[in-house]
């Protein structure tokens, strides 16, 4: 078990490796993409009572789900790097966070479009979870403003994991509190918990969505640790065999 | 030093040394006492002049203002607590003592309330006062401060001993500290407000209380690892 | 056909966020390979000069 671990966590065999899976990953998550939007917005039926904007969902809590779920396997492997000092699981925290910047970004700017026509602002702070995925993306920024301004790579990995894991322990007080602060003045939230189940054909395409977004998540995470592997590792013989493999120079 | 049982003196006595040498340093400099107070002070003037002077809507901003005053003012002399150890190299003999790094994490953060957190608290009602705040409210809003600042001291080292070193670095210790800072705010303030709007208080000063209890036990350790990766 | 497009009046808003979703995929796919080839270029043009240094 640990010896395969290791052999996984390697980098040249790594970069070898991740090539394959790319696919692996892509294809599925394209597939339930494509199949979870279609249905989303042509075969699913329109809310009883947002019509469909209701259709918003689709793109919305995917999302969402991927901008948590990135940041948990930033902090996570970030955690591992720490602890067990394994180069790669640095990389992947690094490929991460500029991928989790972009999907709470998406959550935020979806959500805000759904918010128009549903309450009437562009804006509405009683909804926690936008709240939220405001703060998350502070969270991310500043992620990335640490990494950035450290110039000694394996510093900067060290000293990243250190907020990411400080930042992990903080979130789910922060969601806390922004449920608590906005259920003090009526709160007016899109994606209400414990209401009407929704139907099969309003929810399969959405967890067709949730699980394909997730899949092209795993696809484009490989390939950004595929880049920061060979940019770390820059130095070492097997990029340079791999790269100029019949070591001609001309 | 250590004994194998019973009692630590040793360690204790390091905690208190650092303690000890940082409100001293604080005592000849008053500078960095009062710096952050004058700030305090000065965001609380912006806000009345900013918004009018209608008592109303001063008293209805007052307790959000005074708390991202205090906020504001906690960070700005965040950035100092590793620095100057950093130049002149007792962060090195820091480290390499022989007493535990997040205890003596823990006492730079305690020194760092006792000279920014703990002023901050006793000054605080002079503003609640301009804001129309009445009694009850205040003793409530002190209350809130004193929690609120010990968990800022202990956050935000954690954010200094990362930035610690680095070019720009007050800017990035804001930006990495202030997100995580939210519930702080948010309790803080929401609680004050409740308070003066003579509404239950006791579920924001538990969170609070709570909130610090959680950094102090864990902050120390957060402190101590980014400390020994910034001076490595 | 145009109706299904229409969304019941909140077509801009649901093809809106489709089409942002869209192209931040796109973006997070174009932005990974561009750093990937410019990494790969650099690590090449690297090698190259150390190894005709020598």
């Amino acid at each position: 078990m640990w010896t395969w671990f290791h052999k996984l966590a390697s980098p040249p065999h790594f970069y070898r490796l991740s090539a394959k899976m790319i696919p692996w990953f892509a294809v599925p998550g394209i597939a339930l993409v494509v199949y979870g939007s279609y249905a989303g917005l042509f075969l699913a039926p329109a809310d009883y009572q947002q019509g469909d904007a209701f259709r918003i969902i689709y793109v919305h809590v995917p999302a969402a789900y991927l901008s948590m779920m990135t940041y948990m396997v930033m902090a996570i492997s970030a955690g591992i790097g720490l602890i067990w000092r394994i180069k790669l699981s640095h990389a992947v925290a690094a490929a991460a966070a500029p991928l989790g910047a972009w999907f709470t970004f998406l959550a935020l700017m979806t959500g805000s479009i759904w918010g128009r026509p549903m309450w009437g602002t562009w804006w509405e702070w009683g909804d926690p979870r936008l709240t939220s995925q405001l703060l998350m993306l502070f969270i991310y920024f500043g992620y990335m403003a640490l990494r950035t301004a450290i110039d000694d790579p394996l510093k900067a990995d060290r000293a990243s994991a250190v907020l990411a894991m400080v930042g992990a322990v903080n979130i789910p007080i922060i969601h806390f509190s922004v449920e608590w602060w906005s259920s003090l003045h009526q709160g007016a939230t899109l994606v209400r918990e414990g209401g009407p189940a929704m139907p099969v054909e309003m929810l399969y395409p959405l967890l067709a969505n949730i699980v394909g977004f997730t899949f092209l998540f795993g696809a484009l995470v490989l390939g950004r640790v595929r880049t920061e592997v060979l940019f770390r590792e820059r130095r070492k013989r097997w990029v340079r065999n791999l790269l100029l493999p019949d070591g001609d120079l001309e | 030093m250590t004994t194998a049982s019973g009692n630590h003196p040793g360690i204790w006595s390091g905690l208190v040394a650092v303690i000890r040498r940082d409100v001293l340093l604080a005592w000849k400099r008053p500078g960095d006492v009062l710096n952050p107070l004058f700030f305090f002070a000065m965001i609380s003037t912006l806000f009345p002049l900013a918004i009018g002077p209608s008592a109303e809507q001063l008293q209805f901003s007052g307790p959000g203002v005074v708390w991202v005053a205090a906020l504001l003012a906690a960070l700005l002399s965040l950035n100092s607590l590793f620095l100057s150890d950093h130049e002149d190299g007792s962060l090195d003999q820091l480290i390499l003592s022989p007493q535990p790094l997040p205890l003596l994490a823990l006492a730079k953060a305690l020194a760092h309330w006792l000279t920014t957190g703990l002023p901050l608290v006793l000054v605080s009602p002079l503003m609640a006062i301009t804001f129309q705040m009445p009694a009850g409210t205040i003793s409530i809003m002190m209350l809130t401060l004193v929690f609120g600042t010990v968990s800022l001291s202990l956050l935000g080292s954690i954010g200094a001993a990362l930035t610690v070193g680095l070019h720009r670095g007050s800017a990035l210790l804001s930006l990495v500290i202030l997100p995580l800072a939210m519930p702080i705010l948010i309790f803080g303030a929401r609680t004050v407000s409740l308070a003066a709007a003579d509404d239950a208080v006791a579920a924001g000063i538990y969170f609070l209380a709570a909130y610090c209890m959680l950094a102090l036990t864990l902050a120390p350790f957060a402190t101590a690892a980014a400390l020994r990766i910034s001076n490595e | 056909m145009s109706e299904m497009f229409a969304m019941g009046n909140y077509g801009a808003y649901v093809w809106s966020c489709f089409g942002l979703t869209l192209a931040v995929l796109v973006i997070c796919v174009v932005q990974g390979a561009q750093r990937h080839k410019s990494v790969l270029n650099d690590v090449k043009t690297r090698i190259r000069a150390m190894e005709s240094d020598t």
